[in-house]
């Protein structure tokens, strides 16, 4: 019994120094001063400096905040409601299910194309707007996902009470509804903000051309395929960050243990 | 039930409309376009023909499915591999540990995909971290050629997909009754009898759901073969990238998607209808019990 507590232990520890090892490389290599991966010459914060001189990530950066922002907040409408339609009905129906799992599992490349092709074809000009339009398909569907999750154990005779009490439709979704659920919203919320930070195919493909609308996954793969500068240690660190903290806080909302 | 809160279906039409608009009509769209001829520069002419159907399957793109096929399979094996037996050891963690070390394991996922994947340039590069260790082990040839090949890539599709397995085999872990691995020791089955003959066959359906993402996610995929992977056409993924944007044969790119989607479908329902029976045949065998 002791032998297998330490194999398990010892799996562990493997899988998660194979996850983690990655990430801390690039994390450490983004304080070394030299830049180089082969020595350490120094801690510095030199290349989170550089980054705030480099004007084409800050621009890239800018376009990201403002796309995520925009499919955010419309994929958490949307989704909210999804959730809540889906869930008050007594009939479930496979079709529907499997139209709300779909953007969850098509390949993002396939998603692309499909996106492009229809703009093209509907001489859309691509820019932001698209990018953002095209996030909202994949973030309502993790919305309604963690809202849905939420409402199983929801009390439905709550809304039959409120109402025999008088209140309006919207009093009781702001009094009752949107009190029991709203952790679960602003966890949605975030994941969808998480995913919409970090999509590149989908973004790569209905951009449209030009620079004016690069968002930051696409500067990073740029930066991948044609030049890898120390800077992008820096900026990678950066994005991890911003997706553990937003997904830690959406762990916390989800449990109730925040809001 | 609650007309206090509106009609359901009034709730569920934005983004119903929102899915029509941006998920049903684009696909659609593909679908249609794949049955059309490539125009003289580039674009699409509306005339049907299933010429790029047709040359989907010639051997060298057929060639490129199969390559894809394995490189993805591999890559399926190695994150059950290991995905598996780290969802076990979650499973049998201390009870209130448990959620907070499957959280950890799945956090990386969530960080950007281009950057886990750059990870494994600066670790597999010539000069890379892997050979520096190799070296400071003593070794001093010539530095190892680790990325720019299949294995790269393989290694970089294990290490993006395997919080699919952990989730879905440490779902089926968890609902395992425990009086079961109880009974098969008390009739005198070793750890090992009891793994292969009781636990492994009830968490069928979480190892056949993990492999399925895996397969489905990989073969699609074209970010992991560009930046890990050598050579231009490596797998599907690229291929249809390349169609788009640089061949610009939209038609073909179409039916290559086709015939993706349709491998994809299939895979899923054979899951689907894989689980659903085995659901059905423990249902049946909880009654007779």
């Amino acid at each position: 019994m002791r032998d297998g507590r330490l194999a398990l232990t010892i799996v562990l520890t493997l899988v998660f120094a194979f996850l983690y090892v990655p990430i801390g490389v690039l994390v450490a290599l983004s304080f070394n001063e030299g830049g180089l991966p082969t020595a350490w010459s120094g801690f510095s914060f030199k290349w989170y400096a550089a980054l705030a001189h480099n004007g084409a990530i800050l621009q890239a950066a800018l376009n990201t905040l403002i796309v995520a922002l925009a499919s955010t907040a419309v994929a958490t409408v949307l989704g909210t409601l999804l959730a809540l339609g889906i869930e008050m009905r007594r009939r479930k129906s496979r079709g529907l299910e499997a139209l709300i799992f779909a953007p969850m599992i098509i390949p993002d490349i396939v998603l692309a194309i499909a996106l492009l092709s229809m703009f093209a074809m509907l001489d859309v000009t691509m820019g932001l707007h698209t990018i953002a339009a095209s996030h909202v398909v994949f973030n309502l569907a993790f919305v309604a996902a963690v809202v849905r999750a939420r409402l199983k154990s929801f009390d439905w005779s709550m809304i039959e009470a409120s109402t025999d009490l008088g209140a309006t439709g919207f009093t009781t979704f702001r009094r009752v509804t949107l009190p029991a659920i709203a952790g679960s919203v602003v966890a949605g919320a975030l994941i969808a903000f998480t995913l919409s930070v970090d999509e590149f195919i989908i973004a790569f493909f209905t951009a449209g051309a030009g620079r004016a609308s690069i968002t930051l996954p696409m500067q990073i793969y740029s930066m991948l395929r044609f030049g890898i500068t120390p800077e992008i240690n820096a900026l990678a660190t950066l994005v991890i960050a911003v997706s553990v903290v937003a997904l830690t806080l959406s762990q916390r909302f989800n449990r109730g243990m925040v809001g | 039930m609650t007309p206090a809160l509106g009609k359901p279906r009034l709730l569920m039409a934005p983004a119903l409309l929102w899915l029509m608009a941006f998920l049903v009509a684009p696909c659609a769209l593909v679908l249609a376009n794949a049955f059309f001829l490539r125009g003289l520069y580039g674009g699409i002419e509306y005339t049907l023909t299933w010429e790029n159907l047709v040359r989907a399957f010639d051997p060298l793109y057929a060639g490129i499915f199969l390559r894809s096929a394995e490189v993805a399979g591999l890559a399926t094996v190695f994150a059950l591999l290991v995905g598996y037996p780290a969802a076990y050891a979650i499973a049998m963690a201390p009870r209130r540990w448990q959620a907070t070390i499957l959280f950890l394991a799945v956090l990386p996922f969530w960080s950007n995909y281009l950057i886990r994947t750059y990870a494994w340039i600066v670790l597999l590069n010539r000069e890379g971290l892997l050979t520096q260790a190799l070296r400071w082990m003593g070794y001093t040839g010539e530095p190892p050629s680790l990325l720019y090949t299949d294995g790269a890539v393989i290694v970089g599709l294990v290490y993006n997909y395997l919080p699919f397995v952990i989730l879905a085999v440490y779902s089926a872990l968890s609902r395992l009754n425990p009086e079961f691995r109880e009974a098969s020791r008390d009739l005198g089955a070793g750890g090992f009898t009891t793994f292969r003959r009781v636990i492994l066959p009830l968490t069928m359906p979480g190892v056949a759901a993990g492999a399925v993402f895996v397969f489905v996610l990989s073969i699609g995929n074209f970010v992991t073969p560009a930046l890990l992977g050598g050579g231009r056409f490596q797998m599907v993924g690229n291929l249809v990238y390349d169609q788009f944007l640089t061949a610009n044969d939209w038609p073909f790119g179409a039916a290559l998607s086709l015939v993706l989607i349709t491998v994809m479908m299939a895979l899923l329902v054979a899951q689907g209808l894989v689980a659903d029976r085995l659901a059905g045949e423990r249902a049946v065998a909880k009654e007779a019990a």
